[in-house]
């Protein structure tokens, strides 16, 4: 088996190697890649959208299509985990499975320490899901610092630790509701008389000149597109290591 | 050696692709398959971002004129040769985080596999269905 791997990733290597001189150098300006569509989103950015940061605008923006179902697949990441892994104390009896052995987590020294960090890292979190228009960020990585705060807690202090500020019901209901936001903004502008997802529609919310509420309307949609974003991101991080961590119990960790 | 200088980053996302096919082919460990997985998805978010890249450029957030007072639009340094790609960028962006969520997937049917045969071996999983 293992001979056979490597002739067939040898094989395949060789061919990518002898398809290479068809690939536009290395920084090459005027590649495909660089000139087309990639050059209009820079162009065009500030003035249909307002947001300096073109990788926000065009994720939640341009491509919102892309974006709301890459956060429905998260979704459906979550209640698929949910549907394999969870088990129900009510209905199997926990006594009679054979589990590893449980060594509780002591909290003496890394518990406290987590609890200085975790306020901070949230913070951090929010700072950068609300600067995401103007620096580096967004909705999507917002989602994962704040999940990892949460999953440091469930690390130091035991997983009821952390259940116990997030609860199951919280996090499943958190991330359903993240892709419901995003939805909800685009079924809004078709509510406007505009197309799913055209987030200038909604323009009569902003009041002042057509022209100027247009754009700042698509501002203004973009962030509350990567608030649901951040919804389902953070509570999918956290539900994946809670499923993972107690085998479907929900009742320790590893 | 020049042909080396021009395609070096296409040369390694091509040995990351080898090593990740190699590992979900070749091992009999279900975890190490998901490792092989992600060796391979990170292969083709390198070589999205390397294609993005431009030559003497800086990353896709515009930037301020000098001495620019106000946030307009002419305020802003609009020139898409000094920008890397953003499209790239944002593609690969929603496949980290769809490439976490399917990695939590493969591992909750490996998990579930281990329970059901006591094992994570391939072979040793085959032996027990027959």
């Amino acid at each position: 088996m293992k001979t056979l791997a490597l002739v067939i990733s040898l094989l395949m290597g060789s061919i990518l190697v002898v398809s290479l001189d068809d690939l536009p150098a290395w920084g090459d300006v005027n590649s495909p890649a660089n000139s087309h569509v990639s050059a209009y989103y820079l162009d065009n950015t500030m003035q249909q959208t307002g947001v300096p940061n073109v990788v926000t605008s065009v994720l939640a923006d341009y491509r919102g299509f892309d974006t709301m179902f890459e956060t429905g697949v998260v979704f459906v990441a979550v209640i698929g985990i949910m549907a394999i892994l969870r088990r129900d104390q009510r209905l199997e009896d926990i006594e009679k499975v054979e589990r590893p052995p449980y060594f509780p987590p002591d909290p003496a020294i890394t518990g406290v320490a987590a609890r200085f960090i975790v306020p901070f890292m949230q913070i951090f979190g929010l700072y950068v899901l609300a600067h995401g228009h103007y620096s580096p960020g967004g909705g999507f990585q917002a989602g994962v610092i704040l999940g990892a705060s949460v999953i440091l807690l469930a690390m130091t202090n035991g997983l009821n630790g952390a259940l116990s500020r997030l609860t199951e019901d919280w996090f499943v209901l958190l991330s359903g509701l993240g892709f419901l936001i995003f939805a909800g903004v685009g079924l809004a502008c078709m509510f406007y008389g505009g197309n799913f997802l055209d987030y200038s529609a909604l323009a009569p919310l902003m009041g002042g000149e057509p022209s100027v509420a247009a754009v700042k309307a698509r501002y203004h949609a973009m962030l509350w597109v990567e608030i649901g974003v951040t919804f389902t991101v953070m509570s999918a991080m956290f539900a994946i290591y809670s499923y993972l961590a107690s085998d479907g119990w929900m009742d320790r960790g590893l | 050696m020049a042909w080396l200088e021009a395609n070096y980053n296409y040369l390694l996302v091509i040995v990351l692709l080898m090593i990740g096919l190699w590992a979900m082919i070749g091992k009999n460990n279900l975890i190490k398959k998901c490792v092989g997985m992600c060796i391979f998805q990170n292969a083709i978010i390198m070589f999205f971002i390397s294609m993005g890249a431009k030559a003497g450029s800086t990353i896709p957030i515009l930037k301020l004129k000098e001495g620019a007072t106000t946030y307009g639009v002419n305020d802003y340094i609009i020139d898409p040769t000094q920008y890397d790609n953003p499209l790239t960028q944002i593609l690969m962006l929603t496949a980290i985080v769809v490439g976490v969520a399917t990695l939590g997937m493969a591992l909750t049917l490996v998990q579930k596999m281990y329970a059901e045969y006591g094992t994570c071996e391939e072979d040793e999983i085959l032996e027990k269905i027959k």
